[in-house]
């Protein structure tokens, strides 16, 4: 199985960790090719409104991966986009949309993996990216009567030594949105805030999530004010290797960031 | 009157001043959406329902001229006088003209958001006559001369104390009152007087059955029958889109409605109105104001799908942290962000963007509106044909063009990654948004860097 590893450009740029961890757990299942050329997905210009500015971003998100059997990376959100907007903003990647996937989803719907071998002996609470979660239908999310399986708590189920933590709201938004986070910042960080207290409340030491955008905004917030939280991505997680120890996994969290 | 923000992050700017009042009214609205979580968790074909809705509504608005002129058929054999309004001002016309025909001077008016979108209670004011609302939280909205800030909810914004304070003032309550049951009380006393008095009733409408040529008003508070049965005129105004075929189909939407509105089975009252009594005139006041032109909008018609439960705005993190009054239009949230750009889309341009477009609002609308893929499509129509944020519409053209070619996108992000490793001075300039009240990530070496020295 030919894999080509899509890594968001900001996660190549400040999160190189989350996408070693990526690599990592890709090629247990196929051969996996880092395509170098790529850029970025053109997300930011579409939920800006200026969707027609991010086409040539898919023409060359095209040209990287349009040969391999499958398109992989670590985002829904970015996922999300190129599904949802790929085909009508540029027809000519329409029949290669269907091989793009997310990390967790790939693992769980493609891999249909059942024993994953991963150690992470922590509490920890799963951020349910609203474009993971409304966007791809990768949980239950709780506006619906549905019994929808929520696939990236399955998987972390998988790992040993985590314990699953609920906060009190199952899925609000973090409040990052992309450039709504700085054309409305007083919301956007008001929202990251409520969100971190919640989980701070439930006693989770991570937050953990299939999208770094979300963590990067909570960890700016836990940063500056100095929060007793880490935010760590859902691909170090189940990446991260039997018997390590705890301290490793943290030094790598610090490099990453 | 509320203050008229010039676009939503200068209103949401305001009410975050306050963060104390921001997280009340946030958990607030928040327990509204548990309550309708648990109301609809009741309902094991509660999807199924909203599918079935979302098709009545799509086949009525494919059908909207059959079913409006059948609507008035029905009614005007029942008794009552239709009218057809294509705009506010024809509306206020016509509401002014019957009014003044009986030389009416007092009205009561319950729940109707339309004659908010219509300016209507100005227009009478103006002609002499009094308008009193009898909504309790519209009540407080009037007396505080300020707008509703919620469609379900219009004083949701009031803290009790502040709602003792207005009521000391217009009806002489206890000073420092705040007890809720007290100030109900006394808010009852004061519009029973009211409904005595008027020698007309102004309702809205929340359904209107063309197979019956009558309508349904929902409230809680029973306001609507004591305005519409004591009062020898009644005028009923409603959006055209509030129109469904079958007597039926209200067994799909009164299930829905409430439940999605306040977590309630069924509104308290559920009023069915099909002809004057004896002696009494009843009106009904069919009003375009636009929405004739959203339905020619193949993109945004659903959002005439509303029923204007409200779920929308209870469940929005947005609305719930930066209060209706935050929003450019009557109506508020979500909802409002899609309907008002069709408005005026210079005056709303910000409104499609005060969302992350998390989805929540498409996922808890009862009749299926894909709110956020409307706002999302919005905001490219305003980018296109309007000079909203020019310095984001020029970034986001020079990123695009840097994203279609690697070698310039690759070299950018180097020296964007040098400047972020630089003096912290020049980082977290005022320029810098986002690191107003959060730190930016520090970057490492990247993974192109890595890859190609331990990969390739």
């Amino acid at each position: 199985m030919e894999i080509g590893l899509f890594i968001p450009c900001y996660i190549n740029q400040f999160y190189p960790e989350v996408a070693k961890a990526t690599l990592k757990l890709l090629q247990k299942y196929g051969n996996v090719t880092y395509p170098l050329s790529q850029t970025c997905c053109g997300q930011p210009m579409a939920n800006s409104g200026c969707e027609k500015d991010g086409v040539d971003a898919l023409k060359v998100f095209y040209d990287n991966f349009k040969d391999f059997d499958y398109v992989v990376g670590p985002s829904a959100s970015c996922v999300l986009h190129v599904r949802e907007h790929g085909a009508h903003l540029y027809p000519t990647m329409a029949p290669m949309i269907d091989k793009v996937f997310d990390l967790t989803e790939f693992i769980y719907d493609v891999i249909k993996e059942k024993e994953l071998q991963a150690e992470f002996p922590h509490k920890v609470a799963i951020h349910k990216s609203c474009h993971g979660l409304r966007g791809m239908r990768l949980g239950q999310c709780s506006e619906r009567v549905t019994c929808d399986v929520s696939k990236q708590d399955v998987l972390v189920e998988q790992v040993t030594g985590v314990t699953l933590i609920q906060p009190k709201r199952a899925d609000e938004c973090c409040g990052f949105g992309g450039t709504f986070s700085v054309s409305e910042p007083d919301i956007s960080v008001r929202m990251g805030t409520d969100r971190l207290k919640d989980y701070i409340e439930s006693g989770a030491e991570y937050i953990t999530s299939g999208d770094m955008s979300c963590l990067m905004h909570l960890d700016g917030i836990i940063q500056r004010e100095k929060l007793p939280i880490k935010v760590i991505h859902l691909a170090e997680i189940l990446a991260s290797e039997i018997n390590s120890t705890t301290t490793d996994k943290e030094k790598a969290y610090v490099n990453a960031v | 009157m509320s203050t008229q923000y010039k676009n939503h992050p200068a209103g949401a700017k305001a009410f975050n001043k306050n963060p104390e009042r921001v997280s009340w009214h946030d958990k607030a609205l928040w327990f509204v959406r548990e309550k309708r979580d648990k109301a609809t968790h009741g309902i094991p074909e509660w999807e199924e329902l909203r599918e079935i809705a979302a098709q009545i509504k799509a086949h009525t608005l494919s059908h909207l001229d059959k079913y409006l002129l059948q609507f008035e058929e029905q009614a005007q054999a029942n008794g009552i006088h239709v009218h057809w309004a294509k705009d506010a001002q024809e509306h206020n016309d016509i509401v002014l003209s019957i009014l003044q025909k009986h030389n009416v001077k007092n009205v009561v008016k319950s729940k109707s958001m339309l004659t908010e979108e219509c300016s209507l209670n100005p227009h009478l004011n103006q002609h002499d006559i009094d308008v009193v609302d009898t909504d309790l939280g519209e009540r407080i909205v009037q007396l505080a001369k300020e707008h509703p800030s919620h469609i379900v909810l219009p004083a949701i914004h009031k803290k009790k104390e502040e709602v003792g304070e207005l009521f000391h003032e217009h009806l002489n309550t206890e000073k420092g009152a705040t007890d809720p049951t007290y100030l109900t009380r006394a808010a009852r006393e004061h519009l029973r007087d009211k409904f005595l008095q008027a020698d007309a009733a102004i309702t809205g409408v929340n359904f209107a059955v063309a197979e019956s040529g009558g309508f349904v008003v929902c409230t809680n508070e029973g306001n609507v029958d004591m305005g519409a049965n004591l009062a020898p005129v009644h005028i009923a105004c409603m959006g055209i889109e509030k129109i469904i075929p079958k007597v039926e189909h209200l067994g799909v939407f009164l299930r829905l409605l409430a439940r999605s509105a306040t977590g309630q089975a069924i509104t308290t009252y559920s009023s069915h109105f099909h002809k004057p009594k004896g002696g009494k005139e009843m009106h009904i006041v069919l009003v375009d104001n636009g929405r004739t032109e959203q339905l020619s909008r193949d993109d945004f018609r659903k959002s005439l799908n509303c029923i204007r439960c409200g779920a929308c705005m209870n469940t929005c993190p947005i609305y719930r942290r930066s209060g209706g009054h935050s929003y450019t239009y009557t109506i508020p949230g979500p909802i409002g962000s899609i309907l008002s750009p069709g408005k005026d889309l210079k005056k709303h341009s910000s409104l499609p963007f005060a969302s992350t477009l998390c989805g929540s609002c498409s996922d808890v609308c009862p009749v299926k509106i894909d709110i956020h893929t409307q706002l999302y499509k919005w905001r490219q129509i305003i980018m296109e044909e309007t000079n909203y944020d020019p310095a984001k519409k020029l970034s986001m053209k020079m990123a695009g063009k840097a994203m279609g070619n690697p070698k310039l996108f690759k070299m950018i992000s180097k020296v964007g990654n040098t400047f972020l490793k630089g003096p912290r001075v020049l980082i977290y300039n005022p320029l810098n948004t986002w690191g107003i009240k959060r730190e930016l990530p520090v970057p490492t070496q990247t993974f192109d860097d890595w890859y190609k020295k331990n990969n390739s």
